[in-house]
């Protein structure tokens, strides 16, 4: 060890070593220009392949033989009757396990599996869960390759994801809260239902967008399931003329969505096809970026907004 | 004397037990138990999903030649059924891209958890979570329209599939969740530790990497193993810009198949349910599940550690 003697020398010392906190500074911004840089070229990239696909026709057109007649309609009305299923089943599985954990579980073993396991599932690869519901929804419950199998496939993806937003939302409110209503007399749902849902509201409405951002672009357990590629017709209408107007012969109804659409239309060597697969992967980020940015911006506006 | 003042107050019946507000806190209590039981339900059914068609699978192939065997053709006439090809690829391209998410994610979480200005760190937080949340499939078309004819131009023998480009825009793609469990590992170390390193006269790079650094290392070694997970896991950049050859190759110039695009291969086909070629899809599901639980477990311990020590 070099022995120092003056203060003249330590400061020597240490401006020679802020070189290289000068250095690492230049390191880390280099390093976030390359995944800044990297989003901006994937992303102009698909602009300029796609943007002159984008039109009001390749929105209401059938994909097709024909790369310049081929449009996402099936594609993104599919995407949307999935999501229903998957938020519907996704939301109240999520909150209603989240509150338990949080306000009623008792410390004990059972919990702490169930804990462990919500992260564990959060780790399973999303094709997994695609084995799953081949295996499950689509032979063991005969529910075929349809929207319904899609469906509890992503909400069973995105659960783990709800789940933990709802916790996190509950366990943010002070205790206080929950000892004003039980000293008013109310009981655990009504303290639940009446206070800490409405006011952790926010915070679990952004990881239900989140959540279903991410189902948006799930490719691979909706491959999996068998989804076609090729569906030049829509699911039949949930609203009917005749008694009783609603219907769920949708939910059996074969589908595709626009991660497979995009899949099916970069699979192909023709050049024609995959200016189609930039214009639907455009819509499809410009849809995730909005739902994130939503969900981030709620979460800004919570933070800035919320004092106990 | 209570009781009198009560009864004056609210109208009697309105306090006390009610049998029917009990019944429905029990109903409201189970239906949000079962909803959490559920999780357990799901991880059940996988498992047993996926060991109940491996059997079948094992039954036909010994898992010595599953584990042994250097070729993996299910659905050739001569069919051989060994995963090693299918390994190989998986190992090929979730290196490249922790090469390029490790380090890169690690500079990333250094500079915004130490070095940063706050408007810096306010932008660039948001922006690695947009990045996070644009879908594989997308990343997939550009590895293989833009990644790979860009490798191309300085390697013009390099297929156009290839595990390189794959695993390169998986590496980025898998950036945002290394640096962001990264730098909340490295956020959780308390300020007085830094505080002490400065009052020695240490600098801000010194700081980070000898006190800092040590300090969040549980929690570090939690990212990357979940970055590890993540890149083994990974299924459309693989499918689309690899090819979906199994191939026992150790070379990122090839073309290879990955566990996971195997799968996606079977299942675009049309396989009937209960033929081998179904079976071989779970017994290699169950295999990259494996994989990842164990990562999974090794991180979780590590991360409950780390928890522990502040």
């Amino acid at each position: 060890m070099k022995s120092v003697n003056n203060l003249e020398e330590i400061r020597r010392i240490i401006s020679l070593h802020k070189r290289w906190d000068l250095l690492f500074m230049i390191i880390g911004i280099f390093a976030l220009m390359i995944a800044v840089l990297t989003f901006m070229a994937l992303f102009a990239h698909m602009l300029i392949d796609g943007m002159p696909r984008l039109s009001w026709d390749f929105f209401t057109s059938f994909p097709s033989r024909r790369p310049e007649s081929a449009g996402i309609f099936s594609a993104w009305v599919g995407t949307t009757l999935v999501m229903l299923v998957t938020a519907f089943a996704a939301v109240p599985l999520g909150i209603g396990s989240g509150v338990y954990l949080e306000e009623y579980a008792p410390r004990n073993l059972l919990t702490e599996i169930i804990e462990i396991n919500v992260t564990n599932l959060a780790g399973v690869p999303s094709i997994i869960y695609g084995l799953l519901a081949l295996g499950l929804f689509v032979y063991q419950f005969g529910f075929g390759q349809s929207i319904l199998a899609a469906g509890l496939a992503l909400a069973l993806l995105i659960l783990p994801v709800v789940i933990v937003a709802t916790r996190e939302a509950i366990r943010s409110i002070p205790v206080t809260i929950r000892e004003g209503a039980y000293a008013l007399g109310a009981t655990k749902w009504q303290t639940v239902s009446d206070h800490l849902l409405p006011y952790s509201s926010a915070g679990i409405l952004t990881g239900i967008i989140i959540g279903l951002a991410r189902a948006i672009g799930e490719t691979a357990p909706i491959i999996t399931i068998g989804a076609l590629t090729f569906i030049a017709f829509l699911p039949p209408s949930p609203i009917k003329n005749e008694f009783p107007y609603v219907s769920i012969e949708w939910l059996t109804a074969p589908f595709t969505v626009m991660p497979i659409q995009m899949f099916n239309w970069v699979s192909r060597p023709e050049e024609a096809f995959q200016l189609n697969a930039a214009a639907a992967g455009l819509v499809l980020v410009v849809m995730t970026l909005a739902m994130n940015g939503l969900a981030i911006y709620l979460r800004y506006r919570m933070r800035k907004n919320i004092k106990w | 004397m209570a009781e009198e003042s009560r009864t004056k107050i609210v109208p009697a019946g309105k306090l006390g037990y009610s049998f029917r507000r009990h019944l429905r806190e029990r109903f409201i209590e189970t239906f949000l138990f079962m909803s959490a039981v559920l999780s357990v339900a799901i991880m059940l059914a996988i498992i047993m999903m996926l060991v109940k068609e491996s059997f079948i699978f094992f039954q036909h192939v010994s898992i010595w030649d599953f584990l042994t065997d250097t070729q993996w053709t299910p659905l050739f006439d001569d069919a051989h059924y060994g995963i090693l090809p299918l390994v190989s690829g998986t190992v090929v391209s979730s290196f490249i891209a922790l090469l390029v998410a490790l380090p890169l994610g690690t500079i990333i979480a250094i500079y915004l958890s130490e070095f940063a200005p706050f408007t810096v760190r306010e932008v660039a937080k948001p922006f690695l979570e947009l990045l996070g949340g644009v879908p594989t499939v997308v990343y997939g078309y550009f590895a293989l329209l833009f990644v790979t004819p860009l490798l191309q131009a300085v390697y013009p023998e390099l297929p156009g599939f290839n595990l390189l480009s794959a695993g390169l825009v998986m590496g980025i793609m898998i950036i945002p969740y290394v640096s962001s469990m990264t730098e909340d590992a490295m956020r959780a170390v308390p300020m007085n530790l830094r505080e002490g390193s400065y009052a020695m006269g240490a600098t801000r790079f010194q700081t980070a990497i000898r006190v800092v650094m040590p300090a969040a290392f549980s929690g570090i070694a939690a990212a990357y193993i979940l970055g590890i997970s993540r890149a083994v896991g990974e299924t459309m950049v693989v499918a689309i810009a690899a090819g979906m050859q199994p191939n026992l190759t150790w070379n990122p110039m090839e073309p290879a198949a990955t566990i996971t695009a195997y799968i996606v291969q079977v299942s675009l086909g049309d396989l009937p349910h209960g033929s081998i070629g179904y079976q071989t899809i779970f017994a290699a599901g169950l295999t990259l599940l494996l994989i990842t639980l164990v990562f999974n477990i090794i991180g979780h311990v590590l991360r409950k550690r780390y928890r522990e020590i502040y």
